[in-house]
C-alpha cells in the first residue's frame, strides 16, 4: 500500500505543479498580475450564474433518467445507455451545428412549432448556452448516477422487499442515501465544466452579454497580448474552483450500503404509472440527446468517402493519440483515486479536480514558456498535446473512480489486509477486477475527449495536425460540406473508442 | 510515460530529413495557410524552385508565440499577420525593412510602410443568399432599418473580420457608432467566436446574412458552380483588410528572407492568392487575375484606419460595442 500511496501524492503534486506552476510561469513573464476590467467582471458574474444554472438543471434531469435505466430492463438497453453518453463526447463545434439543426431558426421543433401556429422558440440567448451545457453535460451526469445506483447491492432492495417497503421508503433508505453520496460530485463536475465554457457560449449566446472568463482570457491574450491580465484571470478560474469543490465535499456523505454478493439480479421495478413515467423519461432522454446527432450524422456521412487521403492520416495519428492519452489517464487516475479513498489528503482530490478549470489557453502559454528554452516546440507538440489531453480528462474519469474506490476500500480492505493481499497481486486479484467497470469508462472517457480535443497545439505548431485541427482547416477553407463529413468520423472515432474501453471494463472477466 | 513518448514518435510519420545543403527557409504562417487548401502548398513548391532551398512552415498563434521568443525565435519570415496586430509586431522591433517598392501594388489604398509587405487583400462585406433574401440591403443604413434580417458576426475580441466590423461601423457613423450598433443589435442573431462558425451557420440557412468579405462568393461560383452567393455592396464604402509579411531582423538566412520578399512580388506568387487564399493579390494588375475575382462587384469606396488611428480606436470602439449588446 505505501508504495501506491506515493505514487498518488505524486501524480497529484505533477498536476498541481503543471497547472499552478503554468500559471506561475505566465504571471512571471508579465512581469506580474494584472488588473481586471469591468467587463472582465460581468464575465465572471455570467459564468459563474450559468455554471451554476446548467450544473443544477443537468444534475435534476439526469435523476429520473439514471433511476428509469437502472430499474427497466428492455431490449437494446445497453447501447441506449452507450449512446446516451455520446454528447459529452462530442466536439462543440459539432454539437452545436446538431443543436442549431433541432432547435435553431429552421430546426425541426421550429418548423413543428410554426405548423402547430405556436410561437417560435429562439435558441440564442442564455437559454441557448444553458440548452447547450445541459446536452453536453445531461450525459455525464446520467452515467455517473446510473453508477450509483447499480453500486448499492442488490441485496439491499431484496431486504427491502421482503420488510414490505413502500417507494417512499426505499426512497428513504436506499435512494437518498446514494444521492447524497453521489450528486454534489455530479454538480461539482458539471459545474466546472461550464465553468471554462468558450465556444458554446459564444455561438450560442447570442452576443456579448453571454461572455465567459474563458472568452475574457482568450481576449487577454489575442486582443491585447495583456499575460498579467490573462493570469489573474486563470487565478479566478482556480479560485472558483477551489470554493465550489470545498462546498461540494461539505454536502457529499458517503452512503454506506456495505458489500452485496455482486448477483446480477434487477433492482425492483414498479408497475403501473411509474412505468409509464420511466418510457416517457427514456424516451425523451433519447429524442432530446441523440436527435442532434443524428441531424448530423445525415448531413456529413454521404461525403465521407470523398474526403481527402490527409483527413485520414490525422485521423489515425488522432487515433494513436487518443489512445496512449487513455492509457497514461487511467493509470494516473487509479493512483489518484486509491489515494483519495484513504481519506486522509484531501489536497490530492483538489489536485485531481484541477485540470478540469485550468484555461487550456494559460495551460499552453505557461508551458510553452517553460519549455522554450530546452526544446524545439515542434518535436513537443504531439508529446505535450497527449499528455494535455490525458490530464484534462483525469477529473471525469476521477468521478467515476472514487466512489468505487471508497467502496472498494470500506467493503475489502479488512479482508485484503487479513489475507496480507498487497503490490501487484492485490492490483491484480483485488483492485482491477473490483474497479474495472469505472476504469473502463475513465478510459474510453479519456480517449474520447482526447480526440476530439484541438488542444493546447497551437501555439507548440506542428506539421503533423490532428483530426480537430483538418476540421477547422476545412472550415477556413469554405469546404463546410467536407468539414460536416469529418465531423462524422470526428465523432465515429470518439464514440468507437469511448465503446471500446467501456464495453472492456464491463466484460464479465 | 517514456515508452508511451517513444510509441508515439515511432507511430508518427518522421519529417523529411533532405534538406537542401542545409539552406532552410523557416516560415511562421497562420495555420490555414500552410494547410492543403490554403496557398501554402503551392508557396512552398514555388519558392524552393525560385532559391534552390527548403522552405518549412511553422503554423498556429503566430504573433502570440514570436512576442514570447523575442531575439531568439527561429523564425526567418512571418506570414499571414493581420493590419490589426502590425502595431504590436512593429513594437517588438524584430523585423527587418522588405526592401520593395510598394508604389504600384493593386490595392486601392497607398502603402507605404517600409517593413510589413501585404501579398493579399480583401474587403468585409455581408454575404447573403439571393434564394433566400430576396431584397437584401442595399445600403449600411438600409441594413439598420432593415426588418426581420438576421445577421451573424464575429466577435471583435477574438476574430480579426469581427474587429474590421468595428472600425467598418467607425469609419461610416463616426460618433454616431453607437447608435447604429444600438439599431444593428437586435439583428445579431448571435455573435460567435470566429469566422467558420459564422460562415457554417449562414451556409446552414440559420442565418440571411453573415459578416465575412466582397471575395467570398467566388469561392462558391470556382468550386462548387453556385451562383446564388453574394456580397451587399454598400455606398459608404467596404473595410479594408489585408494580410502581411515580414522578414526577422535576427535571421539567420537573411538572403533567403530577402528572397522571399523578392519572391512575394513576382507574378508567380501573386497568381496563386486568389483561388488558392480566395483573397484578391496585392501586385498584380487586374487584367491577370483569375475571371471569378475580376467579375466580382467591387466597392467605389474602400474604407481604412492607418495604424495608428486603428490602435487608438481599438478599445473605444470595443467599448461601443459592448455596451450596445449589454
Amino acid at each position: 500500500m505505501a508504495a501506491r500511496l506515493q505514487l498518488g501524492h505524486l501524480v497529484a503534486a505533477a498536476l498541481a505543479a503543471a497547472i499552478l506552476g503554468t500559471l506561475a510561469a505566465v504571471a512571471w513573464f508579465a512581469g506580474g498580475l494584472g488588473a481586471l476590467s469591468e467587463w472582465d467582471w460581468r464575465a465572471v458574474r455570467f459564468t459563474l450564474w450559468q455554471a451554476a444554472l446548467s450544473a443544477s438543471l443537468s444534475a435534476a434531469l439526469a435523476i429520473p433518467v439514471a433511476r428509469a435505466l437502472a430499474r427497466r430492463r428492455f431490449r437494446g438497453r445497453g447501447l441506449l445507455v452507450t449512446l446516451l453518453g455520446a454528447p459529452f463526447i462530442l466536439p462543440v463545434i459539432v454539437a452545436i451545428m446538431g443543436l442549431i439543426a433541432v432547435f435553431g431558426r429552421n430546426g425541426v421543433v421550429n418548423e413543428a412549432m410554426r405548423a402547430m401556429g405556436l410561437p417560435e422558440i429562439g435558441i440564442y440567448g442564455w437559454q441557448g448556452v444553458i440548452l447547450a451545457h445541459v446536452f453536453f453535460n445531461l450525459p455525464l451526469s446520467v452515467r455517473l448516477i446510473l453508477q450509483g445506483w447499480q453500486a448499492i447491492p442488490a441485496e439491499r432492495f431484496r431486504l427491502a422487499a421482503s420488510l414490505d417497503f413502500a417507494p417512499r421508503d426505499v426512497a428513504r433508505h436506499l435512494e437518498r442515501p446514494m444521492l447524497r453520496a453521489t450528486l454534489p460530485g455530479v454538480w461539482l463536475s458539471v459545474f466546472l465544466v461550464c465553468l471554462t465554457s468558450f465556444t458554446v457560449a459564444l455561438a450560442l449566446g447570442g452576443g456579448p452579454r453571454a461572455t465567459t472568463v474563458e472568452l475574457a482570457i482568450y481576449q487577454a491574450f489575442r486582443f491585447d497580448f495583456d499575460l498579467g491580465r490573462a493570469a489573474t484571470l486563470g487565478l479566478v478560474q482556480i479560485a472558483l474552483c477551489v470554493a465550489a469543490l470545498l462546498a461540494a465535499r461539505a454536502i457529499a456523505l458517503p452512503a454506506g450500503f456495505g458489500a452485496g454478493m455482486d448477483s446480477a439480479m434487477p433492482i425492483p421495478a414498479p408497475r403501473g404509472w411509474p412505468l409509464v413515467v420511466d418510457a416517457l423519461v427514456i424516451t425523451f432522454a433519447a429524442g432530446f440527446l441523440l436527435w442532434p446527432m443524428v441531424s448530423v450524422i445525415t448531413t456529413g456521412l454521404p461525403r465521407i468517402p470523398a474526403l481527402p487521403p490527409e483527413v485520414w492520416d490525422a485521423a489515425w495519428r488522432s487515433v494513436i493519440m487518443a489512445v496512449i492519452s487513455a492509457l497514461l489517464s487511467v493509470g494516473a487516475c487509479l493512483a489518484l483515486a486509491l489515494t483519495i479513498a484513504q481519506g486522509r489528503a484531501r489536497w490530492v482530490e483538489v489536485a485531481g479536480m484541477l485540470p478540469l478549470i485550468a484555461s487550456p489557453l494559460v495551460l499552453g502559454t505557461g508551458l510553452f514558456i517553460l519549455l522554450r528554452g530546452a526544446v524545439s516546440p515542434q518535436q513537443m507538440a504531439l508529446p505535450v498535446t497527449v499528455a494535455v489531453n490525458a490530464a484534462m480528462a483525469l477529473p471525469f474519469g476521477l468521478r467515476a473512480l472514487i466512489p468505487a474506490a471508497q467502496a472498494l476500500r470500506a467493503d475489502y480492505e479488512r479482508l485484503a489486509m487479513s489475507l496480507d493481499l498487497r503490490g501487484w497481486a492485490r492490483l491484480r486479484h483485488l483492485t482491477l477486477p473490483r474497479l474495472r467497470r469505472p476504469l473502463g469508462f475513465a478510459a474510453g472517457l479519456a480517449a474520447a475527449l482526447s480526440m476530439g480535443d484541438l488542444g493546447v497545439i497551437t501555439l507548440f505548431a506542428s506539421d503533423q495536425p490532428t483530426l480537430p485541427l483538418k476540421l477547422y482547416q476545412l472550415m477556413n477553407s469554405y469546404r463546410m460540406a467536407d468539414a460536416a463529413a469529418a465531423s462524422v468520423l470526428l465523432m465515429a472515432l470518439s464514440f468507437g473508442l469511448f465503446w471500446l474501453f467501456d464495453r472492456g471494463g464491463r466484460l464479465e472477466p | 510515460m517514456r515508452t508511451a513518448l517513444a510509441l508515439l514518435l515511432m507511430a508518427t510519420p518522421v519529417a523529411a530529413q533532405a534538406q537542401s545543403e542545409n539552406r532552410v527557409l523557416t516560415v511562421y504562417a497562420e495555420d490555414y495557410i500552410a494547410s492543403e487548401w490554403g496557398p501554402g502548398p503551392a508557396i512552398k513548391s514555388g519558392f524552393e524552385a525560385f532559391c534552390d532551398c527548403e522552405l518549412r512552415f511553422v503554423t498556429g498563434d503566430i504573433l502570440p508565440r514570436l512576442l514570447m521568443e523575442g531575439a531568439g525565435t527561429q523564425a526567418d519570415i512571418v506570414f499571414g499577420l493581420n493590419t490589426d496586430v502590425l502595431a504590436r509586431a512593429r513594437a517588438s522591433g524584430l523585423f527587418a525593412p522588405h526592401g520593395q517598392d510598394t508604389s504600384d501594388m493593386s490595392l486601392p489604398i497607398e502603402w507605404d510602410d517600409p517593413i510589413f509587405l501585404p501579398y493579399n487583400w480583401g474587403e468585409t462585406a455581408f454575404v447573403y443568399d439571393e434564394t433566400r433574401l430576396e431584397n437584401p440591403p442595399a445600403s449600411f443604413a438600409e441594413l439598420l432599418e432593415a426588418e426581420d434580417i438576421r445577421i451573424v458576426i464575429q466577435d471583435p475580441r477574438s476574430s480579426i473580420s469581427g474587429l474590421a466590423l468595428l472600425f467598418w461601423v467607425k469609419q461610416v457613423y463616426g460618433d454616431e457608432a453607437p447608435e447604429a450598433w444600438a439599431q444593428l443589435a437586435p439583428k445579431v442573431l448571435t455573435v460567435t467566436r470566429g469566422w467558420s462558425e459564422s460562415y457554417g451557420m449562414f451556409t446552414s440557412g440559420e442565418a440571411d446574412m453573415v459578416l465575412s468579405y466582397t471575395t467570398s462568393p467566388a469561392y462558391h461560383i470556382a468550386a462548387e458552380d453556385d451562383l446564388t452567393k453574394k456580397a451587399a455592396i454598400f455606398p459608404e464604402g467596404h473595410y479594408f483588410m489585408t494580410e502581411v509579411a515580414g522578414q526577422l531582423a535576427g535571421t539567420d538566412q537573411p538572403e533567403l528572407a530577402q528572397a522571399f520578399m523578392d519572391w512575394i512580388m513576382t507574378p508567380e506568387f501573386q497568381a496563386e492568392i486568389p483561388l488558392a487564399n480566395w483573397s484578391l493579390p496585392a501586385a498584380l494588375p487586374q487584367d491577370q487575375w483569375p475571371e471569378v475575382m475580376r467579375d466580382l462587384p467591387r466597392p467605389d469606396v474602400t474604407l481604412f484606419y492607418s495604424e495608428d488611428e486603428a490602435e487608438a480606436l481599438r478599445q473605444p470602439a470595443l467599448d461601443e460595442w459592448l455596451r450596445a449588446f449589454n
